[in-house]
């Protein structure tokens, strides 16, 4: 085994085995999807800030929320998560590496190619895919440009990417625990991650099915979605779901895992319940696969169907609910201090509450009716993803890479980055609320006089969250370069686990021999 | 968890990049080809690349199986890298399996014209007729559809024409036709090839190779015999029964169920040759022989949808 990383920077980062070579790997390509993610979002915001066509062409803004949606689902947000476990899982566990580390690497390495692939098609005679994050038949298919193909082998390798990279977390974490790690002594984000994979091996192919399904509806004559062979549109959607729904779990539960980490460390404290913590998440994942056709109350499904899946939907707080009451047990009389992690962690947990409650609003299918397809609806999940999914990375980038580089970031720097991504987020998405009540529908490139003033309001903001995602990228670059140098292998006072017992920063090879917990 | 503390860290290596760039150009190129007038070359060369790279890849495994680096904990990730694997493959056939669900309990009878405001009570309302007529005329909800929705409303200008015949259980009408119905053939090799793998993984358990790869050798013919018969039943789909792609979502899921079906019993069949070319070069010790013992799990996962292919296809139809 070799001792260092290799001095080849050719050989280090593309013939990489080591999960913390990886792990980067996986941060930096997210990061860099972030950015393209959010360039096609200020495009958008762009053209929405004033009523009228201004900037692009219509087809082009159909382009651009589509590949806004898919890039930062499975570019920005999965792969940010995964390069966490990457570097996190190992060492929390007291692993030397992950369970199959060549595979690993093909994993991360997937993902190029395949981002390459989708976005080459914005090139192309015909534009990129304009259908939506969702991609509903028979937009999908029957009035699909032909680059649709290039999407579908895209998504097609996305998949293969994500259950590669599944199944080696799951390996890891049920072989690899150092000795006396038992399930209920894993960290948190452990057994988020070892849920969140899970629930990529189940759903990830299911996805493929409906690729597929397109596949062959587009270019081989079958009729899946096409009543007039017998098939059916609305099976698009029910497929697409059994996935999405799923999807949206796998994009926070790891969420939940980072929180559940750095929420005791600045509060001093145990974190509060941990085995209901263990259980309220994998209840969760067990609701998520029950509750998909929550997304297509307006489809025209049975009346039994739509009760069914109301109520199951609404069930889905109590586990929920359960993880938000633990994390303010957890600060309750806590000595609290506020570095940059835990302000995004206490924001996390404000904003995404109150994306919960609007989901509670959605799942309600009388009314859902009066929200579906509104920007409600986009300001609902924006607040998940925004403010859940993307707050809690930020967190764990801040709490953790004084930790993986030895030097401390800037925190002056990282609370003015913090505030100002605090209220430019919600500058932009509360409004959408609003918009999305008085019927503003979502993925229109233009809008009706009425909804003027809040759609500027939620572009300048947009604007400004896009400027602290700048502040981000240069505090990290300039805490990796010249941040000031930490020793302490524990970083933090509070923190707890096997990971702040290596040095700071950690070897190349950690854990080489398992440590022995008691 | 034994042998900790020597749990193997590969080197760096050029085969997972290698791999990458094989997927790569493989999606590309299968999107190049699907759309018209471009050529499966790009595909054929991304094919091409990641056969060579499996094919080392899988070469230095078993190199470092038999140079005793792999400990039984990293045999144990192999394992669990195995199982789960199989168990997505579950997930991708439970797609096309619930689409056929789908469509059979639920579709197709609205389509006919039942109502569908609850689950329990499903008699027409007018309404529920008057938008099955207004939609496709004429259309009776029957499975298998010998007529499409598209065929009843428009006749001969329908872009969608239902099969002369389907795939049905000929019925206990005659012995003849039940003997020559094909996939009832299907079914049993398939299930005797499980039981022959099986007896194969008997015998090398207790070293016996011989029997090993004898029976391992029967289970592989009995696999190509299956996918052999399974081409003559898409010919006569095709040539005789005008049961085709094109012939709505009967030929839909049917092709797509047992083609999937197939082309994962060709991955078996050749995961289980390699296994046995394996075999008789020695590489499999009674104590030690994962790379057949996966490849024998996966043979009775296709085995296993098999028989779930077989009485929801054609059995039960």
């Amino acid at each position: 085994m070799a001792h260092g990383p290799s001095e080849n920077f050719f050989t280090r980062w593309f013939f990489s085995t080591n999960h913390k070579d990886i792990g980067t790997l996986y941060l930096w390509f997210s990061f860099a999807m972030f950015l393209l993610g959010g360039a096609f979002a200020m495009i958008i915001r762009a053209e929405l800030f004033q009523p009228g066509m201004q900037l692009i062409k219509p087809e082009f803004f159909n382009q651009m929320t589509t590949m806004h949606g898919l890039v930062m689902v499975f570019g920005a947000i999965m792969p940010a998560f995964v390069g966490l476990a990457n570097w996190l899982i190992p060492m929390m566990i007291g692993a030397p590496d992950m369970a199959l580390p060549r595979m690993n690497n093909l994993s991360f390495w997937i993902l190029p190619f395949a981002f390459a692939i989708l976005v080459s098609t914005l090139f192309m005679e015909g534009g990129g895919p304009n259908f939506g994050w969702t991609f509903y038949a028979p937009l999908s298919t029957t009035y699909a440009p032909d680059t649709v193909n290039y999407f579908i082998f895209g998504v097609h390798l996305m998949g293969a990417s994500s259950i590669m990279g599944s199944i080696n977390i799951i390996a890891t974490v049920m072989n690899m625990r150092a000795p006396g790690m038992t399930y209920m002594k894993m960290p948190l984000f452990v057994w988020t991650w070892l849920i969140t994979a899970f629930l990529l091996v189940a759903v990830m192919p299911v996805l493929a099915g409906a690729v597929t399904m397109m596949l062959m509806d587009i270019n081989f004559g079958t009729s899946f979605f096409d009543a007039a062979g017998g098939g059916d549109p609305v099976l698009f959607q029910h497929v697409f779901w059994f996935f999405g729904h799923p999807e949206v779990y796998i994009i926070i539960l790891p969420a939940f895992g980072v929180v559940s980490q750095i929420i005791p460390t600045f509060s001093r404290k145990p974190l509060f319940g941990y085995s209901s913590m263990v259980y309220a998440t994998a209840a969760i994942a067990f609701l998520s696969f029950i509750v998909w056709a929550h997304h297509m109350f307006t489809v025209g499904m049975p009346i039994a169907g739509e009760l069914y899946f109301m109520y199951a939907t609404m069930l889905i707080a109590v586990p929920t609910g359960v993880k938000v009451f633990n994390w303010i047990t957890t600060m309750y009389k806590g000595s609290i201090t506020y570095e940059t992690p835990m302000l995004f962690c206490i924001a996390f947990v404000i904003l995404f509450t109150f994306g919960g409650f609007t989901g509670m609003m959605l799942s309600i299918a009388a009314a859902d009716t009066q929200y579906h397809d509104t920007y409600f609806v986009v300001a609902h999940f924006h607040y998940v993803m925004v403010a859940g999914a993307v707050f809690s990375g930020t967190a764990a980038i801040y709490y953790w890479l004084p930790k993986w580089c030895g030097r401390m970031y800037d925190e002056t720097m990282g609370k003015v980055q913090f505030w100002l991504a605090f209220i430019a987020f919600n500058i932009t998405f509360m409004p959408q609320h609003f918009l999305g009540l008085a019927g503003m529908p979502r993925r229109y490139s233009d809008y009706g006089l009425q909804f003027a003033d809040w759609n500027m309001v939620s572009s300048i903001g947009a604007f400004m969250y896009g400027g602290a995602q700048l502040l981000f990228l240069f505090n990290v670059i300039r805490t990796i370069g010249w941040g000031k140098p930490v020793e302490d292998p524990k970083v933090w006072e509070g923190a707890d686990g096997l990971e702040w017992t290596l040095p700071t920063p950690p070897p190349f090879h950690t854990f080489s021999t398992p440590p022995v917990l008691k | 968890m034994t042998d900790q503390g020597s749990y193997y860290v590969p080197e760096q290596s050029k085969l997972p990049l290698g791999a990458a760039l094989g997927m790569g150009t493989m999606g590309f190129g299968a999107a190049m080809w699907v759309i018209d007038g471009q050529s499966a070359t790009v595909f054929f060369v991304g094919l091409a690349i990641l056969a060579i790279v499996m094919y080392k890849w899988w070469g230095i495994v078993i190199e470092e199986n038999m140079n005793g680096m792999v400990s039984n904990q990293l045999k144990h990730s192999y394992v669990l890298g195995m199982l789960w694997f199989i168990f997505s493959e579950v997930m991708f056939f439970a797609a096309f399996f619930g689409a056929l669900f789908y469509v059979r309990v639920l579709v197709n009878p609205w389509l006919g014209g039942e109502a569908a405001i609850t689950l329990f009570d499903d008699t027409p309302t007018d309404a529920s007729t008057a938008n099955a007529e207004l939609l496709y005329p004429g259309y009776e909800a029957t499975w298998p559809p010998l007529v499409t929705p598209d065929q009843a409303a428009n006749g001969e200008s329908a872009k969608f024409v239902g099969p002369d015949q389907a795939m049905s259980f000929p019925g206990f009408s005659s012995w003849q036709r039940i003997l020559a119905w094909l996939p009832l053939w299907n079914t049993i090799i398939l299930l005797t090839s499980s039981y022959t793998v099986n007896i194969a993984h008997h015998a090398i358990k207790e070293g016996d190779r011989k029997t090993f790869t004898r029976w391992l050798g029967i289970t592989v013919l009995l696999g190509i015999v299956f996918l052999f018969l399974q081409a003559e039943e898409y010919i006569e789909a095709y040539q005789h029964m005008g049961l085709t792609l094109d012939s709505g979502i009967y030929g839909t899921t049917f092709f797509l169920l047992t083609g999937f079906h197939g082309a994962h019993v060709t991955l078996g069949t050749i995961m289980l040759l390699v296994s046995f070319l394996r075999g008789l070069r020695g590489h499999f010790k009674d104590n030690d022989h994962f790379g057949f013992e996966a490849a024998a799990w996966y043979w009775h996962f296709v085995d296993v949808v098999w028989v779930g292919l077989f009485l929801i296809v054609y059995v039960f139809d």
